[in-house]
């Protein structure tokens, strides 16, 4: 089962390679990990998508919660919540492609934000499957780069993780 | 307030922290530590001759104490050195602080003389580490190194400070307690969770109690004694909690696990109702955890730390605490409700137990000519009267002894049961032996594991510690050769110790006294010779044991706890 896994971490030195050596040095798996500040700098927000039985989940949770540098953890896919990444994709964008890149990029509600004669950066913001199919839509011998941030999620409504 | 150096701060906060001896080993990086170490006398340095030793003694002066132990090295090498001791005080939970040099702060990352990344190499084998790039940062660290390494689930720490911080002055302020919002552990368990556990231990019909070193470890072992006698229950005690039940009580059944007892196995296996104490169903202590989970039986589990619950069994009435406070709470309820088990149903599965017990798993076949292992250990305990405490390296002589020697007190068995160290018993014993001066000190070991750290024959000269070092010298790694005997086809790869040194006279040459003992009937009289005659100097005996013996029972790896290989079985 795919997890989001939020934490709050002190804003320390090596706090984030001691959550990523945790999931390395116990065979966890990470499918995406994104961290930056909080609106707190002393405070980091770690958002970690990863796969599991019920039982590696649990153990991911109390591992995560016995660092030392880790302050609060939630499984955010536990209950309702709201999950996005954004993505940055460079596409070629030559003769009638223009057209329809600029048209899928509607579609999928991305903006087209670099153009040059010969080439598109498109951004979008949307939920990870929704950029896996993006991706699919568009002809891939098209795609020249693509950089995506990975998943970063919160609960919805009165669902807040603070210290 | 005065101003003080780094350095100043780092020797004022040891003070602070009454600690009475530091480990460890000079150099660049440490130079103005061990200056500012110079110029006072409450905090005894011991210089060790290799910076894992100095970790191991920490380590082993933690284990046989209820303090947190402490080593100083220096940058590079003197911390990679220190990475086996560090690992191995993880792995079994021990309170030990590790203060290393850095280079200075502005070298850092230029590939310097004696530069590693010493917080990067042992992150993964510490409960937690710093490294303090500011000196008004340092003494708050260190109150935090002490805090965290001793409280919760204790664990090594390690402080690495650059040479400029050392250096550098600023006020001396020591808080006295400490508050971190990331760090609370838990300490009183769920009371209704401990009721209920109360109510099942009530209802069983074959009960056991299962108890590791986290009972050691939160000093609980008067309370575990209290409650076990108070229910009548049998009890094993893993390799790590030796000691915390009497191990001459009755109601003992021995050691569980890989090599424990008929008794202590079988009743692990086929009771409905196991009441685990900080423990951790360890491989080496349940083997395969399917074979086990694949009997049903209830299962309590009290432990201070959450992820070692229901991490390789499912637990049924988990409890998170501190274990003597926990236990004291169920005796209190037991003693409210008045109640006991049902006599009737305890009488008959003791009944079964004394039948597994009648099989008398660890006797082993005498021998005229040689020495048998198992006895050095009987005579062992025979001749120190039970009161010795005693550390051992890792391997055969390591499971010896903790089968034959039994423990009737915590803290008298030291030895790496985690990380399985080879190497660890003669630091072990230097630790031990300076934290307890009046007691005999013994470090059981083979002729493979003690050349692993041999050199500290040197350090216990240096400090007079007056350790006995027991040699089970059977020319092999017993316990490798025992595998490759069972299931290698008796290919002795490189099992065989060759070119040995001659033990006596090596002692001899670190000025200490070495007897060997070759006969069944020398035995006793040289441990009554280095036990008494020699009683204050370092007596190193070399027993040339049995080549062939093996440890039983044995249960093989992957295999579950029934399948047990006795000694007649071969």
């Amino acid at each position: 089962m795919r997890h989001i896994i939020s934490i709050l971490l002190e804003n320390e030195a090596g706090a984030l390679s001691r959550v990523a050596g945790l999931f390395s040095a116990r065979a966890y798996n990470i499918e995406t990990l994104t961290v930056a500040p909080t609106e707190d700098v002393s405070l980091s927000r770690l958002t970690i998508v990863t796969t599991g039985t019920d039982a590696v989940i649990e153990q991911i949770t109390k591992q995560l919660n016995k660092l030392i540098d880790v302050i609060k953890v939630v499984d955010l896919s536990e209950a309702a919540h709201i999950e996005r990444e954004l993505m940055l994709i460079k596409v070629r964008a030559t003769g009638k492609d223009r057209e329809e890149l600029k048209r899928l990029a509607d579609i999928f509600r991305g903006h087209i934000i670099d153009v040059t004669e010969s080439t598109y950066v498109i951004e979008l913001t949307a939920s990870g499957s929704k950029l896996d199919s993006f991706i699919q839509a568009i002809d891939a011998g098209l795609i020249l780069e693509t950089v995506r941030t990975g998943v970063c999620g919160i609960g919805r409504g009165e669902r807040i993780l603070k210290v | 307030m005065t101003m003080m150096t780094g350095a100043e701060i780092v020797i004022r906060c040891l003070q602070e922290e009454k600690v009475e001896y530091v480990f460890g080993y000079p150099g660049g990086a440490v130079l103005h530590i061990y200056d500012a170490l110079f110029k006072q006398d409450q905090v005894k340095h011991v210089l060790v001759r290799h910076e894992q030793a100095a970790v191991h003694a920490a380590d082993g002066l933690a284990r046989s104490s209820n303090r947190v132990g402490v080593a100083l090295v220096t940058s590079g090498p003197g911390a990679t050195n220190a990475v086996t001791g560090i690992a191995t005080a993880y792995m079994d939970s021990i309170p030990v602080v590790v203060i290393s040099g850095q280079v200075p702060n502005d070298y850092i990352g230029q590939d310097a003389f004696q530069e590693c990344d010493t917080v990067g190499i042992t992150r993964p084998c510490v409960k937690h580490n710093f490294l303090v790039n500011d000196v008004h940062k340092l003494a708050l660290t260190l109150k935090k190194a002490f805090y965290i390494a001793n409280s919760g689930r204790p664990g090594p720490v390690v402080v690495d400070i650059p040479k400029d911080v050392t250096a550098a002055k600023c006020k001396f302020e020591y808080p006295e307690a400490i508050q971190m919002r990331s760090y609370n552990p838990v300490v009183k368990g769920h009371l209704g969770q401990i009721r209920k556990a109360v109510h099942l231990l009530l209802e069983a019909r074959r009960p056991m109690i299962y108890t590791g070193g986290g009972v050691i470890l939160a000093n609980g072992a008067e309370q575990l004694t209290r409650l076990t006698r108070r229910l009548g229950f049998p009890i094993t005690n893993t390799l790590m909690g030796l000691g915390a039940f009497p191990a001459t009580d009755p109601q003992f059944l021995g050691m569980p696990g890989m090599h424990g007892t008929v008794e202590a196995n079988l009743a692990m296996q086929h009771c409905d109702v196991l009441l685990a104490i900080g423990a951790r169903f360890d491989d080496r202590v349940i083997g395969n955890p399917d074979n086990f989970a694949s009997i049903p039986r209830k299962i309590i589990h009290v432990d201070i730390d959450p992820s070692s619950i229901s991490k390789r069994v499912k637990v049924d009435i988990p409890i998170v605490g501190n274990v003597p406070d926990v236990i004291e709470e169920m005796i209190r309820l037991l003693d409210a409700g008045n109640a006991a088990p049902d006599a009737q149903a305890l009488a008959a599965w003791w009944k079964e137990i004394a039948a597994w017990r009648a099989k008398q798993c660890m006797k082993y076949a005498r021998k005229k000519n040689v020495i048998m292992p198992q006895y050095v250990i009987e005579k062992l305990y025979e001749v120190t009267a039970g009161k010795a405490i005693v550390t051992s390296d890792v391997g055969q002589h390591q499971m010896w002894a903790a089968q034959y020697y039994k423990f009737d007190e915590p803290r008298r068995w030291i030895n790496s049961g985690g990380l399985g160290t080879m190497g660890v018993g003669l630091p072990y014993a230097m630790g031990a032996a300076l934290q307890h001066p009046e007691m005999p000190i013994v470090c059981v070991t083979g002729e493979g594991s003690i050349q692993m750290c041999i050199q500290e024959l040197s350090t216990a000269k240096q400090f007079r510690l007056p350790i006995k070092i027991i040699n089970l010298n059977n020319r092999y790694l017993g316990m490798v050769r025992q595998w490759q005997e069972m299931f290698y086809g008796s290919r002795y790869s490189e099992s065989y110790m060759d070119s040995l040194p001659d033990f006596v006279k090596l002692a001899e040459a670190y000025g200490h006294v070495g007897i060997r003992v070759e006969r069944p009937e020398d035995v006793e009289p040289a441990l009554r010779k280095a036990f008494i005659d020699h009683r204050d100097d370092l007596v190193f005996i070399d027993f040339i044991t049995d080549q062939k013996a093996n440890v039983f029972p044995m249960v093989a790896a992957g295999k579950g706890l029934a399948d047990m290989i006795l000694t007649e079985d071969l």
